[in-house]
């Protein structure tokens, strides 16, 4: 996890901005015609001293930016707070398509970054243009186009490197979530759908619903659903975790043969693909599973157990599969750290005449949790979220006409998010549960990270 | 008294193990048995006996009436195959380049704005996946890359934000001393240099950590998959298409098919991971110690 040391002195951003803006003025007003024209011809001053390529880049982001707004930006821009006012409408046969909300609120994002980078850009050819003359009035020499270049495979390798993840990320993460967290306030859900329909601003509504109580709200359901969440990833969490390193410590313990045996049957659970093995359990628990079937056959039930129907059971049935499922990757994780202890902690709490539970107690949990504790963060907010094991053994069911939105008994906040946006197309609702999802992983996050032994005390078990 | 002890100790050793030994084959039988039933069950024939739920394990009669049912014509399951075979292979290669790149630059490169990056996609991280998943499925219409196109589409959307991925990577990376850097940049090297001539080869546990890790995940994507190819038969990849079996009524019988398609998918991915379960352990190892 990335650790992020306050040591460096913060100025306020005012201050930052202040700064900035004096060195635009001063650079302006004391620099030469070329800095001039740069201000509007980007990259002018940069090709006019003879740094031919870094010019041509400023120039070449300048004319990309006038193509974009001429052609593209401005017309979505301009509709942006209104998402679109001519509606789409059928003349005669044909139908004429008005403004399309979903395009304007898109393009509309994507046109305020561009133009928040593009005065970055701007800003980067004054420095460009400032460091230049600075140099050339002491008297040095501009350093050559071709080193320039060969810089991007040098100094300057961390750009090349990461151009292209951040683009992607930039275009399939960061774009479509601030879409997403836009649609949480307009009214964007079935009835408004675009090209057909227009959608447009609706403020706090979406909100007050998720927590109106009323027959309509939303706020029952969504407390039901975010308590069972938060169960959920508990038990899925400390149970896997507690069990799996019993395990590690049974297969670790002196005397047993066959070790790799024993790990390797359990790391096929983690092997095989989950949807093979946990559709294939889904079933076997069934009403007309073996499970059932057998039981039966033997005489011990007489009609099946509601392993999926009863709310209470499904949710006993999803943890203590997901035993299932989590044992192996914490003993595999474990027996790596296990054999880090220390064997002398061991040897001396044995002459101290201390049994194997009190060491257990002592040495081997404290510096578990010490050393792990990042992982139990990690996978508490990784169950928080963990669509596999809910959706592919119940769907979220048993459902009830208690919940609103389709909600069943044991979905999770994910699992409803994906419900809304693929069966009900409530888009508005998907998008506000999802900024909920967002902020309860974001306070267990921090909240848990700060209370982190490893975190605290970096130095505690070395 | 040491030598005293040692009689009734490995008495004891010898009770708890014992024990021991009955909690793991317990163990075993529990972790293994969907395994076995998963087997018994794709050798049953749909036809002569019955594909759907029945309350025994062994079949009355082995066949492989399920098995011939994929390769016939009657199903696209060897395109579905093929389909996530292409995909896990393009997103272990891309994933892969990606998130080493990543790694070395924020391990080793410090560069203006690497703490605020660093920060911003732990918070974007937080963010549930599925939130923006009408607005990629969008941007992949715009590009051709739904329904027909779901394939390319698919890697395009796993690839583009796997770099914030790095975690574990970068751990590993921070391991390798700095100073084999400094001492190759004094004889010259420029930093790709350093980054691919004495990295990467440095790095193989984690390489393939990372291409494993990248391979297994489109095995079971079902959610965006789902979404992407929608009513499109032909792009579907294996789990798309067969939790459709599942989920169909029990009369039809598609559940034995399901368990021999099943096997085929789960042998292949699982002779691969054992294989390389080795450089597993040390990355998922790692990874939780480092967060």
């Amino acid at each position: 996890m990335a650790r992020v040391h306050g040591s460096k002195i913060k100025k306020p951003w005012t201050r930052i901005l202040g700064e900035n803006l004096a060195e635009i003025g001063a650079t302006v007003a004391t620099g030469d015609w070329k800095t001039k024209v740069s201000c509007l011809i980007l990259g002018f001053g940069p090709i006019m001293r003879g740094q031919v390529a870094k010019g041509l880049i400023f120039l070449l982001l300048e004319v990309a930016f006038i193509a974009y707004m001429a052609g593209f930006g401005a017309e979505y821009l301009s509709k942006f707070s209104t998402l679109g006012t001519v509606a789409t409408q059928k003349v005669g046969r044909k139908t004429v398509y008005g403004d399309n909300s979903f395009l304007i609120l898109l393009f509309g994002i994507l046109t305020i970054i561009i133009i928040a980078l593009f005065i970055l850009v701007w800003r980067m050819n004054l420095r460009e243009n400032y460091v230049e003359e600075k140099l050339l009035k002491e008297g040095k020499h501009l350093p050559a186009n071709r080193k320039f270049l060969a810089s991007f495979l040098d100094e300057n390798f961390d750009k090349t490197l990461l151009a292209l993840p951040c683009l992607g990320i930039f275009v399939f993460t960061v774009l479509p979530i601030i879409f997403m967290i836009c649609v949480a306030f307009t009214n964007y859900d079935k009835n408004h759908q675009s090209p057909t329909n227009l959608f447009t601003w609706v403020g706090l509504a979406n909100f007050r619903s998720l927590f109106s109580f009323g027959s309509n709200g939303f706020g029952s359901t969504f407390l039901t659903v975010l308590l069972w969440t938060l169960i959920w990833a508990f038990f899925a969490t400390f149970i896997d975790y507690f069990l799996g390193l019993a395990v590690a410590l049974l297969i670790n313990k002196k005397g047993i043969k066959f070790k790799k045996l024993w790990r390797t049957i359990l790391v096929l659970t983690i092997a095989v693909p989950q949807f093979v093995s946990l559709l294939y359990i889904m079933k076997m628990f069934g009403n007309d599973g073996i499970v059932n079937g057998y039981l039966m056959k033997w005489g011990w039930i007489s009609s099946p157990i509601p392993f999926w129907t009863n709310p209470t059971l499904a949710k006993v049935m999803i943890v203590v599969i997901n035993i299932w499922v989590g044992i192996p990757y914490m003993m595999l994780i474990a027996t790596g750290l296990l054999m880090n202890i220390p064997e002398d902690l061991y040897e001396s709490a044995r002459m101290d005449g201390a049994n194997p539970v009190q060491m257990f107690f002592k040495i081997t949990l404290p510096y578990m949790l010490f050393v792990t504790g990042p992982f139990l963060l990690t996978s508490f907010t990784g169950n928080l979220n963990n669509f596999n094991v809910i959706y592919l053994l119940t769907q979220g069911r048993p459902q009830s006409v208690k919940l609103t939105g389709n909600a069943g008994y044991t979905d999770l906040l994910v699992t409803w998010l994906y419900k809304m946006t693929v069966n009900d197309t409530n888009y508005k609702m998907a998008a506000v549960i999802g900024i909920m999802v967002f902020l309860v992983t974001a306070v267990v996050s921090l909240v848990v990270y700060n209370m982190l032994p490893s975190v605290k005390d970096e130095e505690g078990f070395q | 008294m040491k030598e005293k002890n040692t009689g009734s100790m490995s008495r004891n050793r010898a009770i708890s193990n014992f024990f021991a030994y009955i909690v793991l084959v317990l163990i075993s039988i529990i972790w293994l048995f969907p395994f076995f039933g998963l087997i018994m069950q794709s050798f049953r024939s749909y036809k002569s006996e019955y594909g759907g739920m029945v309350d025994y394990i062994v079949p009355k009669r082995f066949s492989l009436d399920n098995y011939r049912f994929l390769f016939t014509k009657e199903t696209n399951f060897t395109q579905w195959y093929l389909n996530t075979v292409i995909i896990a292979v393009a997103v272990a290669i891309l994933q892969t380049i990606i998130v080493l790149c990543v790694s070395y630059a924020l391990s080793r490169m410090r560069f203006k704005g690497r703490e605020l990056l660093m920060r911003f996609w732990l918070i974007l991280g937080m963010f549930p996946g599925f939130l923006t998943m009408i607005c990629l499925y969008f941007l992949l219409k715009q590009l051709g890359l739904t329904q027909a196109g779901a394939v390319p589409g698919l890697i395009l959307v796993n690839v583009a934000s796997c770099g914030m991925g790095y975690y574990v990577c970068k751990g590993y990376f921070d391991t390798i001393p700095k100073a084999l850097d400094e001492a190759a940049r004094i004889d010259g090297a420029t930093r790709a240099q350093i980054f691919i001539q004495m990295i990467i080869p440095l790095s193989k546990p984690i390489v393939i950590y990372t291409a494993l890790v990248a391979f297994m995940a489109p095995w079971c994507d079902y959610i965006f998959a789902s979404y992407v190819a929608f009513g499109h038969d032909k792009s579907y990849n294996v789990a798309v298409a067969m939790t459709r079996w599942v989920w169909t009524n029990d009369y039809q019988g598609y559940f034995t098919r399901f368990c021999a398609g099943g096997i085929l998918v789960a042998v292949p991915v699982t002779i691969l991971f054992m294989c390389l379960q080795k450089y597993y352990v040390e990355g998922v190892t790692g990874g939780a110690v480092k967060g």
